[in-house]
């Protein structure tokens, strides 16, 4: 039987590999796209906001046709005290239409559909096939190989690693290796069951349209991590994610901190009631920009989670968007006809000019803050908490009194200079928004 | 329709897909299955009668067909027969064969199996849902062809004359011998099935699945009454999960407490 050569093997058919595929399938290209779950989205976990950007530029009008749950109108953040809770949060129809403000998706239906386009656009979807290693030739990757023997091996021009963090192509290939404790965090999401009218009146929602909520500050015992609670439409999606090298720390069960969460004065009423449908628990990048690995090395390129592109709470629209750029760049060596190292360079060039490389360089401080210090999760949290409680208490004492004792309550907890500090840089790369 | 001697022999395999069990859950408050969004793969009893007519192919050439009725998803059933090595898939699909029985079922599979030369049927022992182990046989008799079951060692003649096969018994086997077209259930003794390469997949993708409606099937000969719930004989009145267990009992803390205890009840009950 002919062991016939692709243009590309993607591996993994999450938003990333997808994305890659269905950029070059269009462009005419033999697409191989290999994705070891039983279908696309099997083994995959997230939040459960998808970007309209760049979805929209693989399919237009998407939003009349993908498997949306809600479409988001309601951002809400929420930096949680230990008791308490300070949010901030914009409501706007605007964000609704043609899902501006994103939306959510079940992953387990959002991608076999997305990967259906890729399909239908030519792309050869295999599921059920782990890709267990990688055939190199000449110093460079040339196929890969999913079990023994000749028949399970499959060669091509370009190879993209889509396979998520733990990425098995970029570690066998040796451009980079797993992930660091610092540089991962571990989600824990749990799919929530509530009828659809409890959820918009709970929320203050339209029917068809929803709420993100996500939460900073007290979430982890005052270690790095945040939760989130999205809403479908009938269910919601509630988790937290903690920086892996922090759990090791608090040396107790990631369960025990979504417990913690889901049981906080502020998060609990949202969820009364609810029946917990599933439950699933994945890592997430959070090295940022330090933390990436080479982007096109060895002809591989490394695109979304593999590549530790994921910038939180981004990370398919990252995945999705480093996936069309590698399909672009392969697209271009094969019009060209060369397939050289150097040729698939295009990959990093592109993409450093891109939203992916400036969000991340912008946040470049965000790895630190993660690591360093507990103010953002403890004496922020607590200064506001303690600041609100007296200032919001009507008992005589006169407000000019009690400003004074914020500001000292500010100076005490945190001080003046890394309040201003952190104003001027470190908050914006704490923030979601 | 029975094809001349030659080529080597062309063989029909009927398969049908079933609810992935690993990923079967239970509903809590009725204890019926939960169907629904649970993934369907090929039964792995079909498995074996795929191994088998794989290695019928790998002595003798000829051609594999391989034909399910079933809902669209059961593709996925037909495409894992194409990378394993079947020539040529057949999907009976249409909302009139919805709710068959195993007497509709082996009938709507005989209308299609007359239409194209066979020199043996071959099915698995059983269905890992329904579990009657009757569509084999009936569709034998639809065929008007011999049968057997428990099949776990299959001798072709090269001229296909006849074939001579080994059935599996409780504690021995029988050796019979059977004249051509007949079907075959091929037991699980039969051997390890092969698994599916990732060229195997590559080339089923490629493949067309050939899709039959009610509607086609008509155009063949079949009479339309008697497909699905309305041409089934049978009905099945209620499903009944099994009996709960009792909970059990657990006894934690000082170990040899724990054990003077397990040893109290199981001689309370006469154990030991
Ligand atoms: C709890 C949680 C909440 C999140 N919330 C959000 C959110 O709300 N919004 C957002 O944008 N992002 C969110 N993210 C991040 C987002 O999920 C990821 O950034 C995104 O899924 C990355 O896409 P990807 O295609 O690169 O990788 P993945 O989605 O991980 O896909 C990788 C694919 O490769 C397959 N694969 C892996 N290894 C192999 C192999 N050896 N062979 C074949 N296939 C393989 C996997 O099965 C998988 O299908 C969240 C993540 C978590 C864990
Ligand atoms: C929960 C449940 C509810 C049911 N409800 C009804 C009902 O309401 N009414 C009713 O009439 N029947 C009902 N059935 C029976 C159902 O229609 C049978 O499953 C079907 O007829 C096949 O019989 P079987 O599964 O026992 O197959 P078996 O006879 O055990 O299968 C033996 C072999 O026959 C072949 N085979 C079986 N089915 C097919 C097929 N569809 N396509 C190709 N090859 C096949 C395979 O090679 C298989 O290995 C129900 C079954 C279940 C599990």
């Amino acid at each position: 039987m002919s062991t016939e050569k692709f243009d590309a093997i993607v591996v993994g058919a999450g938003p990333a590999g997808t994305s890659a595929a269905l950029t070059m399938a269009k462009g005419g290209l033999s697409v191989a796209l290999i994705e070891r779950g039983e279908s696309p989205g099997a083994k995959n976990v997230f939040g459960g906001v998808v970007y309209k950007w760049p979805l929209e530029e693989m399919i237009p009008k998407f939003w009349e046709k993908a498997p949306i749950e809600r479409k988001i109108i309601d951002h809400r953040m929420v930096i949680l005290g230990k008791d308490s809770g300070f949010s901030v949060s914009y409501k706007d129809d605007y964000l609704g239409m043609e899902t501006r403000g994103g939306f959510t998706a079940l992953r387990s239906r959002f991608d076999p559909w997305f990967a259906q386009q890729a399909e239908e656009a030519g792309a050869t979807l295999v599921t059920s096939m782990p890709v267990s290693e990688v055939i190199e030739e000449g110093g460079r990757v040339v196929g890969i190989r999913a079990g023994r023997g000749k028949e399970n091996e499959l060669y091509a021009q370009a190879i993209v690693a889509a396979d998520g963090v733990m990425s098995t192509v970029l570690q066998k290939a040796g451009i980079r290796g797993p992930p660091a404790a610092e540089d991962v965090a571990i989600g824990l999401k749990e799919v929530i069951e509530l009828p659809s009218d409890t959820i918009e009146s709970r929320f203050n929602l339209k029917r068809g349209y929803g709420a993100r909520l996500d939460y900073l500050g007290s979430v982890a015992r005052g270690k790095s991590g945040g939760g989130f609670v999205y809403t479908n439409s009938n269910t919601l999606s509630v988790g937290i994610a903690v920086l892996l090298s922090h759990l090791l720390e608090l040396r107790c069960k990631p369960y025990e901190i979504l417990d913690e969460f889901k049981s906080h004065p502020v998060v609990a009423p949202l969820l009364e009631g609810g029946r917990v449908k599933e439950y699933q628990a994945h890592l997430i990048p959070e090295g940022g920009l330090q933390s990436i690995p080479p982007l096109a090395s060895r002809g591989v390129l490394a695109v979304g989670d593999a590549a530790m592109l994921c910038l939180y709470p981004e990370g398919t629209n990252m995945a999705m968007a480093s996936g069309v750029m590698a399909g672009k760049t392969i697209l271009e060596s094969k019009k060209t006809g060369d397939f050289s190292i150097q040729r698939l360079m295009l990959y990093e060039r592109l993409m450093k000019e891109s939203y992916i490389f400036k969000e991340h360089s912008r946040k470049k401080n965000y790895h630190n803050v993660l690591t360093s210090g507990d103010r953002f999760n403890t004496d922020y949290p607590d200064a506001i908490t303690e600041i609100m409680r007296n200032i919001l208490v009507v008992d005589g004492v006169d407000r000019g009194t009690k400003h004074a004792a914020a500001r000292k309550v500010i100076r005490d907890k945190v001080g003046y200079v890394r309040v201003l500090r952190d104003l001027y840089r470190d908050i914006w790369s704490a923030l979601p928004w | 329709m029975v094809s001349e001697a030659g080529v080597g022999p062309n063989i029909l395999l009927a398969v049908k897909q079933v609810p992935d069990v690993s990923e079967l859950r239970l509903d809590p408050v009725t204890h019926s299955l939960l169907r629904e969004g649970v993934p369907s793969v090929l039964n792995p009893y079909d498995r074996y009668a795929l191994e088998a007519g794989l290695r019928l192919k790998e002595i003798h050439g000829g051609r594999l067909t391989v034909v399910s009725m079933g809902p669209p998803q059961a593709r996925k059933a037909l495409q894992e027969s194409l990378a394993l090595g079947a020539d040529e898939a057949v999907l009976l699909t249409d909302r009139a064969f919805a709710a068959a029985d195993t007497w509709a079922t082996a009938y709507t599979l005989s209308v299609f199996a007359k239409t194209i030369p066979f020199n043996m049927v071959l099915t698995g022992l059983k269905a890992i849902d329904g579990e009657t182990s009757q569509v084999g046989a009936e569709l034998a008799e639809f065929l008007d062809i011999p049968h057997a079951s428990y099949v776990r060692k299959i001798d072709l003649r090269g001229d296909m004359q006849g074939v001579t096969i080994e059935r599996q018994l409780e504690n021995g086997y029988d050796v019979w011998e059977l004249p051509l077209p007949c079907l075959l259930m091929v037991a699980k003794e039969f051997g390890q099935p092969r698994l599916a390469t990732l060229q195997g997949y590559i080339r089923a993708k490629r493949q067309k699945i050939r899709i039959l409606t009610a509607h086609d099937l008509e155009a063949l000969g079949a009479n339309s009454a008697y497909f699905g719930l309305k041409g089934s004989p049978t009905f099945i009145p209620k499903v009944s999960p099994p009996p709960a267990k009792p909970p059990g009992t657990i006894w934690s803390g000082d170990p040899k407490e724990s054990v003077r205890k397990l040893v109290d009840a199981l001689s309370r009950e006469g154990f030991v």
